[in-house]
């Protein structure tokens, strides 16, 4: 039944100052990429990737940037949200060496998803923006599952920068034989098209405005109707090359067209 | 030979499955892949005046034998619609425009805009059981229903199926009024008046409270329906509800129907549901000795 379980939050993590964890009991198997409908009692019902699993146990990762984030951002250890999930495809992690390229928020789908890459064996190579040191997270994380590159917009950490510049320089030094990607989608787009010309293999975990996550509504569709919520959330580079929207425009709750940049 | 094609009014369809308004029907992409999985109609999102960005979720969840859903009508406004309708051009089936407006003025406004944006009917929403001001709160009344459809006629020159709920007294009331307005035929049911409590949160769980059931559980409640207006009316009937297999599909004929819609079926059985129901319904026929739809639509009223 794709209906809301309703459970109480076990552990919260502060991340940093703009991001926390939020853990709560879950049985069912779950993929890195996979998300779940995260539902706020009375205020909305959002969707977030799956930051960590573990034994009966996940984690969501979120910034505070609106009503549900931020009701979210207030609650505490035994307060009760709802859940619905695992929904739609996770990673599938293919070749040796992976470049994990995440920005903003996008880095948390990325966090299970190297976890699981170290576990198979892979060389991992990762990569993660922010606008300023602030808003980094999970970098104790990462740095245990691979070669860990950082970059800030303003150099207030690691390198300066936008993350789909550094990751172009990493792609040509490193030579990795899968990109896999979450974040702005501007930074994915470039990432996309910088791996059609390498002739690298490609996935990315891509947002759209989300209803009801049933594949019904068509809110969420990208490219020739396809569903984020069903399809997605991630995408291969041979899908997403066919998205004639994918780094153009977005939909808001009404499905106008909103355009990037 | 069987034939599954079907003719509602003066639009002929390739089969007698269609897209149901408010599934997959609000971007030029999602109409092509529909339309490219075998459907024989598709019916848009409905569309209104403006912008309307609907409910906060939970919007939709899943419940006993159905969907339950309160969308509150999210709609990109119908002047930005006609980007998605510009886009669509190679889709070889018709297209169906649902409308909903708040009066018989905006539902002929808007059903003019359809038809010069190239589509091939109108749906009057007159149902839609979770939207204050539209929808059912306007289809319960037959003198309005036979209003707006008789205003909608003056104003476009393509067919006008007007979208009834069981919810509003006697739908056969409703239906003749429509009748009477002109309509080309009618379409039975929207999805009807319902609710879930969430037992942990002692609330009901759709941040709207109240919404429309589809999918199985409502089937028997449509079938009646379209048994009735079949009998009382003159005009052809398209039935919705629950269709998720060809035998439910057959159902519908036998009750009358010229056609079904398929919405909650989606997400049950997939995009493959078009295609698998026409297949069904096929074998059905040949084993059957029925060549044609005609051949047993509404055997069961007799
Ligand atoms: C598959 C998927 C996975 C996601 N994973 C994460 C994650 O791990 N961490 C994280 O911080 N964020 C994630 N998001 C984005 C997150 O869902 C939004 O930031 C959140 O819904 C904002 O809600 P709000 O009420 O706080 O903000 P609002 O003020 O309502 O909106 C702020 C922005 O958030 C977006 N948004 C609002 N509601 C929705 C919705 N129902 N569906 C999609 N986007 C919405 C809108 O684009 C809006 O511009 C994910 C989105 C998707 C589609
Ligand atoms: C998510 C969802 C959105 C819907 N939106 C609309 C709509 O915009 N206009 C409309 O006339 N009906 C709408 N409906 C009702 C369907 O078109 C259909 O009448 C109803 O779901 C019953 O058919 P079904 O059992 O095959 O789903 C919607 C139904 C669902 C599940
Ligand atoms: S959110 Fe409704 S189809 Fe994806």
């Amino acid at each position: 039944m794709n209906y809301p379980e309703i459970v109480r939050i076990k552990e919260i993590v502060e991340e940093n100052p703009y991001v926390k964890s939020i853990f709560i009991p879950f049985s069912k198997t779950i993929e890195p990429g996979q998300f779940i409908m995260v539902l706020i009692p009375g205020v909305d019902e959002i969707p977030m990737s799956v930051s960590r699993i573990k034994d009966g146990e996940i984690s969501f990762t979120f910034k505070r940037v609106g009503d549900a984030t931020g009701k979210l951002f207030e609650m505490e250890i035994g307060d009760v949200i709802g859940v619905r999930g695992p929904l739609g495809n996770g990673f599938e992690l293919r070749g040796e060496r992976i470049l994990f390229v995440g920005g903003g928020t996008g880095i948390a789908p990325l966090l299970p998803a190297a976890e699981k890459a170290k576990h198979l064996g892979k060389e991992n190579i990762i990569v993660i923006g922010a606008k300023t040191k602030d808003e980094l997270f999970f970098v104790g994380e990462m740095k245990k599952l691979g070669k860990l590159i950082i970059s800030t917009d303003d150099g207030s950490e690691g390198e300066k920068g936008l993350a789909a510049d550094i990751a172009e320089r990493v792609i040509d030094e490193e030579k990795p034989d899968m990109v896999v990607t979450c974040g702005p989608e501007l930074m994915m787009k470039r990432l996309l098209d910088i791996c059609v010309e390498r002739g690298i293999d490609f996935q990315a975990s891509v947002e759209r405005y989300m209803k009801c996550a049933l594949g019904l509504c068509g809110q969420c569709c990208i490219g020739e109707g396809l569903r984020v919520c069903k399809e997605g959330p991630v995408f291969d580079k041979d899908t997403l090359i066919k998205c004639s929207d994918f780094g153009v425009f977005t939909r808001d709750a009404s499905g106008r067209r909103v355009y990037f940049g | 030979m069987v034939n599954i094609g079907t003719r509602i009014s003066e639009l002929k369809l390739r089969n007698p499955t269609i897209l149901a308004s408010g599934i997959l029907g609000e971007t030029s992409g999602s109409m092509k892949r529909v339309a490219s999985c075998g459907a024989g109609a598709i019916v848009t999102k409905s569309i209104g005046m403006k912008p309307r960005e609907g409910y906060p979720n939970p919007t939709a969840v899943e419940i006993e034998c159905g969907i339950l859903n309160s969308m509150g009508l999210p709609n990109p406004g119908i002047e930005e619609f006609k980007k998605e309708i510009d886009e669509i051009d190679e889709i070889d089936i018709p297209v169906i425009g649902s409308i909903f407006g708040k009066d018989e003025k905006e539902f002929a406004f808007l059903a003019k805009k359809m038809e010069e944006y190239g589509l091939d009917a109108i749906e009057l929403n007159l149902s839609c059981p979770h939207a204050r001001g539209y929808g059912l709160e306007i289809g319960s009344s037959p003198d309005i229903v036979r209003e707006v459809v008789r205003e909608v006629k003056k104003k476009v020159s393509i067919p006008v199926f007007p979208k009834l709920s069981a919810n509003a007294g006697d739908i056969v009331d409703i239906g003749k009024a429509a009748e009477e307005g002109g309509a080309d035929g009618v379409v039975a049911i929207n999805s009807l008046r319902a609710m879930k409590i969430d037992i942990h949160l002692k609330k009901p769980i759709l941040y709207n409270r109240v919404g429309g059931y589809s999918g199985k559980g409502i089937k028997p409640v449509a079938v009646r329906c379209v048994y009735e207006l079949s009998r009382e009316l003159d005009i052809p009937v398209i039935g919705v509800g629950g269709v998720e297999t060809w035998e439910d599909a057959v159902e519908y004929i036998l009750a009358g129907a010229c056609a079904v819609q398929i919405g909650a079926a989606v997400y049950y059985r997939g995009l493959s549901v078009f295609a698998e129901i026409c297949e069904g319904m096929k074998r059905w026929m040949e084993e059957n000795g029925f060549e044609s739809i005609e051949d047993f639509r509404g055997v069961a009223l007799k």
